[in-house]
């Protein structure tokens, strides 16, 4: 009893880190620069490729495949903000029109990229085994590399949480998310923010895709189901929240866990219920205002 | 002049519509198998963006949800063989309707994109519940149907697009055209001039949601198997929005019309030449589409014709 309650608690531990880490970089992208990435899942799938080839091609630990696949992620991200949604943004009548044109061509992009990566990469499975001895945990038995993700991801979350609150750049991204033309108003560079929030949202997925791929097959169509997930965690911890995505990334992965264990196939099926609820009770997040 | 102009042209285009349904009617006679075959998929496109941008195109609220009523009209038509099609039909659609009512009764009330992160993951939770009814409750993933000749497909298929320009056709000529395109425009200033927003989005999404059912329930006797991964395929949504834009969002109908006659016909040799490198192709021309032809292909002719026009008048 004690052995399954654990079990589920760890699950849902790893997983909800994860999700907290994907939804925070989503949530700096749609949250400041207005794009509802559709493309995000496609982050996750480059990071999670990355990881692999480097340690099936060269033997480099995915942990420092995180420090090395970053500036690439980040800047991938700058290029495609500064390439696709800077013009939209510029020759959008309103903000209402942008967010339908960018979320359209952040659609077709997610398209894009999986395809691209299926085309060079193949579409089978990819699997290695990284840091896989198995820890027992009061009972309950683990792999380390399901611990060390875990530990990775909150220090990530945590110190992403702290740049937008302590520093001099995190107060300019946060003017820009509360209103561009006031920033610009008051000398942020608003175009530089928007494109480093949308480089650091890429980031953000890249390293949970690194992490993931310790744990799961990397395949180029892996970013959709995790896509679906973490729109429902930032709508759950409230949209520009990033303690919220924090929080709604962890009930996710308990519900999903619970859930899991007792009937595999209804994992889905939970989170689309636990959304229907955030909407129709409080549609502006746990935490939103 | 200028208002005999417009008449003309109001009543010219109906015409010329009854015109080519009839053209099309007839067109299994004295056509080769695999043209007919290739207008079964024009037509289904056809159907699906009509009814992708009557709601879409005028309110501004993005369904990515397009493959999920789709695959509810496939999979009723699965389960409901044994019954006669037409039945098979009003049910699929009547089934794709009552969801969407549901749909949108629970995201359609709230501003922003909520009802598109709602309807993305549609198709995808839709897939998993009859991925996990087949194998739990079941026990048999996939299911066959009787084939039908690619000619009764044809006619089904025809009949339900003629059904949906109808529909379009009073739609566009009613008042709640207008009220869908002030909720365009601006839903605050709609609601104050005494439209009932909710009501009219809701309405109007369940009715576009039917077609798409329909659409699905013949489109499922024409690939004679089916399991959740091919009736809930998240390409149609994307095919579906990438033809509707190509075409033209600014109109209702010509523009999915044309989108989806010209893409249609490419991707059936694009697809045999390249087939890896099709869906990669088909994104990129979304992008292209979206940065640089926002009014798509009907924008261009328009802007041709008004061209053409200023040349003509002294």
């Amino acid at each position: 009893m004690i052995v399954t309650f654990l079990d589920i608690v760890i699950a849902g531990l790893i997983t909800g880190a994860i999700y907290a880490l994907v939804a925070i970089g989503l949530n700096l992208q749609w949250g400041v620069t207005r794009v509802l990435n559709m493309s995000h899942g496609e982050f996750i799938m480059f990071g999670a490729f990355g990881a692999f080839f480097l340690y099936t091609l060269f033997g480099i630990s995915p942990l420092i495949s995180l420090v090395i696949c970053a500036p690439f992620l980040f800047i991938i991200g700058v290029l495609f903000h500064r390439v696709f949604f800077q013009h939209l943004l510029k020759s959008a009548e309103s903000m209402a029109a942008f967010e339908i044109s960018s979320l359209l061509l952040a659609y077709g992009l997610m398209f894009v990229l999986s395809n691209l990566a299926a085309w060079s990469w193949g579409s089978t499975q990819n699997v290695y085994s990284y840091l896989a001895d198995p820890v027992n945990m009061f009972g309950a038995i683990f792999a380390v590399n399901r611990l060390v993700s875990l530990a990775v991801a909150v220090v990530i979350c945590l110190i992403v949480y702290l740049f937008l609150a302590r520093t001099r750049m995190g107060k300019a991204i946060r003017a820009t998310a509360q209103d561009i033309s006031s920033a610009q108003l008051v000398g942020v560079n608003v175009y530089r923010m928007l494109g480093i929030c949308f480089g650091l949202g890429a980031l953000l997925a890249g390293f949970a895709g690194a992490l993931l791929s310790m744990m799961f097959p990397v395949t180029p169509f892996m970013g959709l189901s995790y896509l679906v997930i973490t729109f429902i965690v930032v709508v759950l911890g409230g949209l520009g929240n990033i303690v919220g995505s924090l929080i709604g990334g962890f009930v996710l992965g308990f519900v999903g866990s619970i859930v899991t264990y007792f009937e595999p196939g209804l994992g889905m099926v939970s989170f689309y219920v636990i959304f229907v609820l955030i909407l129709l009770v409080r549609p502006t997040g746990i935490l939103g205002k | 002049m200028n208002g005999v102009k417009v008449t003309s042209n109001k009543y010219f285009l109906p015409w010329l519509l009854l015109l080519a349904l009839i053209l099309l009617a007839t067109m299994p006679i004295y056509t080769k198998p695999f043209i007919v075959i290739l207008f079964i998929s024009i037509f289904m496109y056809i159907i699906l963006g009509i009814s992708w941008n009557t709601f879409c195109g005028t309110t501004n609220y993005i369904s990515l949800a397009t493959a999920a009523f789709f695959g509810v009209g496939v999979y009723t038509s699965a389960i409901l063989q044994t019954l006669s099609l037409p039945v098979v039909i009003l049910i699929a659609g009547l089934l794709s309707f009552v969801l969407g009512l549901l749909i949108g009764v629970i995201t359609l009330r709230i501003r922003g994109m909520y009802f598109c992160i709602c309807t993305f993951g549609l198709s995808e939770l839709f897939r998993h519940t009859m991925m996990w009814y087949e194998v739990n409750i079941t026990g048999t993933v996939g299911r066959w149907l009787p084939l039908l000749s690619y000619e009764t497909v044809y006619y089904y298929l025809l009949g339900i697009l003629f059904v949906t320009l109808l529909a379009a056709y009073f739609l566009r000529r009613s008042k709640y055209w207008f009220a869908l395109q002030s909720i365009g425009q601006d839903e605050e200033a709609a609601a104050h001039i005494g439209i009932n927003v909710n009501a009219v989005k809701i309405i109007t999404f369940a009715i576009t949601c039917f077609f798409m059912g329909a659409a699905g329930a013949v489109m499922a006797t024409r690939w004679s198997y089916i399991d959740p991964d091919l009736a809930f395929n998240p390409f149609v949504t994307f095919f579906t929005i990438m033809m509707v834009l190509t075409g033209g969002m600014g109109s209702t109908i010509y523009g999915p019309i044309l989108g989806a006659t010209v893409l249609t016909a490419l991707s059936d040799t694009v697809l045999a030449e390249f087939p890896r490198q099709t869906m990669l192709l088909f994104g990129i021309i979304l992008i292209v589409v979206i940065m640089f032809l926002p009014n798509g292909l009907m924008g261009l002719i328009r802007r041709g014709i008004d061209r053409v026009a200023a040349r003509g008048s002294p």
